[in-house]
């Protein structure tokens, strides 16, 4: 286990000092999109220029270094208890070592513990797996940007919101109007569809792992997935919230069966430094 | 490319009236942090000896930084900033009591602070969220801390040596506003998108 320990140290490092692949080049793609000289291309050019040098210096790209979100796939026969301890070290080690900031708030007392564990802290969803691979995804989310996130319960009147795709959609645009620039746009959206509240807001942060190119498998979810992207980036919101014509990078949709009473959307909002990776052992 | 407007901290009034919505500055200079839990213990019990640092003229910077020791003191690692709506509540009250002349964060205020910077004399600043190591770049030295027993690293009042620390005025004193401007018009095209069907 100290090996793996060192391993999710690692993970913490890359995580919280790079972006993927996938959402940089999504945002030197976004450039020539904006106009030569408004705000919203000085912006994104700080964003990539901030990317090179946290790469470059090993530092963290963004302050908030959030809550550490991880997604564990453990092969049958590894103890989940064990884990858990594991990834609280890692944790402490990493949180000192990288720097991260302490992030954890006691709600009572109000101290920070000082090395980003606590109570359901770092949040930790852990599932067995037939196969004889470990991976342990892991998403540092900014408070901001979690803080733009809304629940839905449909129908909703005042978005003439059905239970139905088309629902759906306007729950999504709500949730980015009025989020505007607080949450650091170009956003990544992840969406969960399903019977209960707490099923919801997960399933919405599964999406929010997926790769910008992951295209939805059903057809339908395809579609909305695209659809809203297109609609998202009419608003004019812009990168930072200054107008322009990038406003999100991506749309994830995740849908799950439903109680016949029971329509619930979770929108879960992603900030442009969207830090997310993935240890297999 | 359009050449900043130097600014040297603290700012002077005419510093002020002259900056207008859509300015792009730099920074040089002292400015404090400031977030959740110094906003609300400055609007709480507002006591100006009670802050070791002159905050008339100065720029208050939502921001609760990465910092590691260094040299017997501390330095700035990642210092992006916070949104800064959630001090919504007591900004007006912080910039009336302590005489700042801009605040600084990401993703503008509401009317309490509009009205506050037209009454007081104050611009509202908006910096690249996420553009932490960039913005960290910018900062010479940390001078000075308050509240960091209490309150810890990340929600103490920092005192930061600045230098052409760059930001766009996004509201100014004259009641001009770019983050409401952009909500409206992504308002209108949002009702259009969500029109009965």
């Amino acid at each position: 286990m100290l090996k793996l320990r060192d391993g999710i140290v690692e993970l913490y490092k890359k995580v919280a000092t790079s972006l993927p692949p996938d959402v940089e080049e999504a945002l030197r793609s976004a450039l020539p999109a904006e106009e030569e000289g408004s705000a919203a291309a000085s912006s994104l050019s700080v964003m990539l220029e901030n990317v090179r040098m946290a790469r470059e210096t090993a530092k963290p790209l963004c302050q908030d270094t959030g809550v550490p979100v991880f997604f564990v796939k453990v092969p049958m026969g590894l103890s989940q208890l064990d884990m858990k301890e594991t990834i609280l070290d890692a944790t402490r080690i990493a949180t000192a070592k990288i720097p991260l900031r302490p992030n954890a708030v006691d709600v009572v007392t109000e101290k920070n513990s000082g090395d980003n564990t606590g109570a359901g802290f770092p949040i930790i969803y852990m599932e067995e797996t037939r196969g004889g691979t470990l991976s342990i995804d892991l998403m540092l989310k900014g408070g901001g940007c979690e803080n733009a996130g809304q629940l839905y319960k449909l129908p909703l009147e005042e978005l003439c919101a059905q239970r139905d795709l088309d629902g759906v959609r306007r729950c999504v645009l709500d949730a980015v109007q009025r989020a505007q620039g607080r949450g650091c746009p170009p956003y990544i959206i992840g969406v969960g569809i399903g019977a209960s509240k707490d099923q919801v807001t997960r399933l919405a942060k599964d999406q929010l792992m997926r790769k910008l190119n992951d295209a939805n498998a059903n057809s339908d979810l395809a579609a909305l997935e695209k659809r809203t992207l297109t609609e998202i980036n009419g608003l004019g919101i812009g990168p930072q919230g200054l107008g322009g014509r990038i406003t999100a990078l991506g749309v994830k949709i995740g849908a799950n069966h439903r109680h016949p009473a029971s329509y619930f959307v979770d929108v879960s909002v992603g900030c442009w430094a969207h830090r997310r990776g993935r240890l297999i052992w | 490319m359009v050449t900043p407007v130097a600014l040297n901290l603290p700012l002077s009034d005419s510093d002020v009236s002259g900056l207008k919505a859509g300015d792009i500055v730099t920074l040089s200079g002292r400015l404090v942090t400031g977030r959740d839990r110094i906003h609300k213990y400055l609007a709480e019990r507002p006591r100006k000896e009670e802050v070791p640092f002159d905050l008339s003229g100065t720029v208050l910077y939502h921001c609760g930084p990465v910092v590691e020791n260094a040299d017997g003191g501390f330095r700035a690692v990642a210092a992006g900033p916070t949104t800064s709506m959630r001090v919504e509540m007591y900004e007006a009250i912080v910039i009336r009591e302590y005489g700042l002349r801009g605040i600084m964060g990401k993703g503008g205020m509401g009317e309490g602070t509009r009205r506050a910077l037209k009454e007081y004399g104050c611009v509202y600043l908006h910096t690249i969220g996420g553009a932490a190591v960039y913005l960290a770049a910018r900062i010479r030295k940390a001078v000075g801390v308050w509240k960091l027993e209490e309150f810890g690293p990340t929600e103490a009042m920092w005192l930061f040596e600045v230098e052409g620390f760059p930001a766009i005025v996004t509201m100014d004193s004259h009641g001009n506003d770019l983050h409401r401007e952009v909500e409206e018009a992504s308002f209108r095209r949002f009702s259009e998108l969500i029109k009965k069907m």
